[in-house]
């Protein structure tokens, strides 16, 4: 008894199909985003996350269109992020049907952003999404926050941006280790740890999950409240269920 | 015809959607009409937000008057901030809220833990269990202790314990359902609880109270 931690599903959309690939790269097809998103759902995922990955403008409305069929179909919290860089971008997914945003560059930017969307739309639904990589090592380990897919620094540490974030009105943390990301070695645990306990709201860890084992590690470990993964669901190599059944059986509090 | 109330304060789309999914042949407006809600058989009163700003909006919107008479002669759901604002008191803003129900709003505080010493976050966000503490219809169908999606960093606090239809534990007990007469208020999210808050809402557009 008590809440759960999350598993999230995470579908990376583009042209109107969900892609997968490492770190933007040889992008493979992994199906339409309504039928995996019920998929998902049939399996107990606790929410699901879209990332609009369209890198032109062009193909906006897309999204909107995706997030509409979904959120009509499927009765489970959804997160939409990419893209999102002025209040009037949250509002239209928020419109069509997504019950939160997630903004990286943007924040990054323009942190007030981050304080004109809470304080337009709620904290409940801005997510702030935070890309970081190691840039110390040893007794007193840094990250630094990187964009751009990982490629641009900033400058920026990871740590006090988290609760610069939370102090501006983020209501979640969702924070992805760009070392890790496509590795399938699991979390980064020293950074996962690190923020969740120099914050107050739910940190989302994500970035290297291999196998179900990481998950549990992501909770147990890093400090996380919820956990986001990809690829070792699109491809059918476990399913949301399985995953629940590892965490359950480690002594993690699961919705099943 | 279903009345969603509409005072711009958060996704009324989640809510509306989910009553067409299980409510057929039954109109779902999402309105800030008061004559509309008057006319409406059902009312569901939704909200996310800060206790302040949701009362300022429903005065801005003039429908105070247009959601205390249908919480007074209609079958009523209010959901979240629908939930709170019922009190009389919020201290979230120190705000007067509407006084359908006597009691007040309280924050979580900061400094939550659970049993194994790990920091509990405020908002309160995700799937817990719900005890129902008294029988009623909207429950039918839905296993006790089952689980519902919570956001939330504000609980309410009846006077009236009587009133009290559902608890749930963050890590000390709160109550998360309260119901009298026509009306019936959760502080999860039904439209966000997959089959569980389908059957609640299931329930409610078939509820004869």
């Amino acid at each position: 008894m008590g809440l759960a931690k999350r598993i999230i599903p995470c579908m990376d959309v583009t042209a109107g199909r969900v892609v997968k690939g490492v770190q933007f790269l040889n992008l493979r097809d992994a199906g339409d985003p309504v039928e995996i998103a019920r998929r998902y759902d049939e399996q107990g995922a606790d929410e699901l996350t879209f990332l609009d990955i369209t890198a032109t403008s062009d193909n906006r409305d897309l999204i909107l269109h995706i997030i509409d069929a979904v959120a009509s179909q499927v009765f489970i919290p959804l997160t939409v992020g990419g893209g999102v860089r002025v209040p009037d971008d949250v509002r239209r997914l928020l419109n069509a049907g997504a019950d939160k945003v997630s903004i990286n560059t943007a924040a990054v930017f323009n942190p007030q952003v981050v304080k004109d969307a809470a304080d337009r739309f709620g904290s409940q639904c801005i997510v702030v999404a935070i890309d970081a990589k190691q840039t110390v090592w040893g007794a007193a380990p840094k990250w630094e926050i990187f964009t751009h897919g990982g490629r641009k620094p900033t400058g920026i540490d990871a740590v006090e941006w988290a609760q610069k974030m939370q102090a501006l009105g983020a209501g979640e943390i969702l924070l992805t280790s760009m070392d890790r990301d496509g590795a399938k070695s699991g979390f980064d645990l020293n950074l996962t740890r690190a923020v969740s306990d120099a914050v107050n709201i739910p940190v989302i860890a994500s970035g290297g999950v291999g196998n179900l084992q990481h998950l549990a590690d992501g909770v147990q470990k890093g400090g996380a409240d919820a956990v986001l993964a990809a690829s070792i669901f699109h491809f059918g190599e476990y399913t949301v269920r399985q995953a629940k059944e590892i965490m359950q059986d480690r002594g993690i509090e699961v919705r099943l | 015809m279903i009345a969603v109330v509409d005072y711009g304060m958060g996704n009324l789309h989640s809510v509306a959607k989910a009553l067409e999914h299980v409510a057929a042949g039954q109109t779902v407006s999402v309105t800030s009409d008061p004559a509309v809600i008057a006319q409406a058989q059902r009312v569901v009163f939704p909200g996310q937000g800060a206790a302040p700003d949701c009362m300022r909006a429903i005065d801005a919107h003039g429908l105070r008057e247009a959601i205390q008479a249908a919480a007074e002669t209609k079958p009523f759901l209010g959901i979240c901030m629908g939930l709170q604002v019922l009190f009389a008191h919020s201290a979230e803003g120190n705000t007067a809220c509407l006084g359908l129900f006597a009691g007040d709003v309280q924050h979580f505080g900061t400094e939550l833990h659970d049993g194994a010493g790990e920091r509990l976050k405020v908002p309160h966000m995700g799937w817990n269990n719900v005890r129902q503490t008294a029988a009623h219809a909207l429950w039918d169908g839905i296993p006790d202790g089952e689980r519902f999606y919570f956001v939330h960093s504000y609980f309410v606090v009846p006077e009236d314990r009587s009133i009290v239809a559902g608890e749930t534990d963050y890590p000390t007990p709160f109550t998360c359902a309260v119901a009298r007469d026509n009306r019936f208020a959760v502080q999860f999210h039904p439209e966000k609880s997959a089959a569980a808050g389908l059957r609640l809402l299931q329930n409610f557009v078939t509820w004869q109270p």
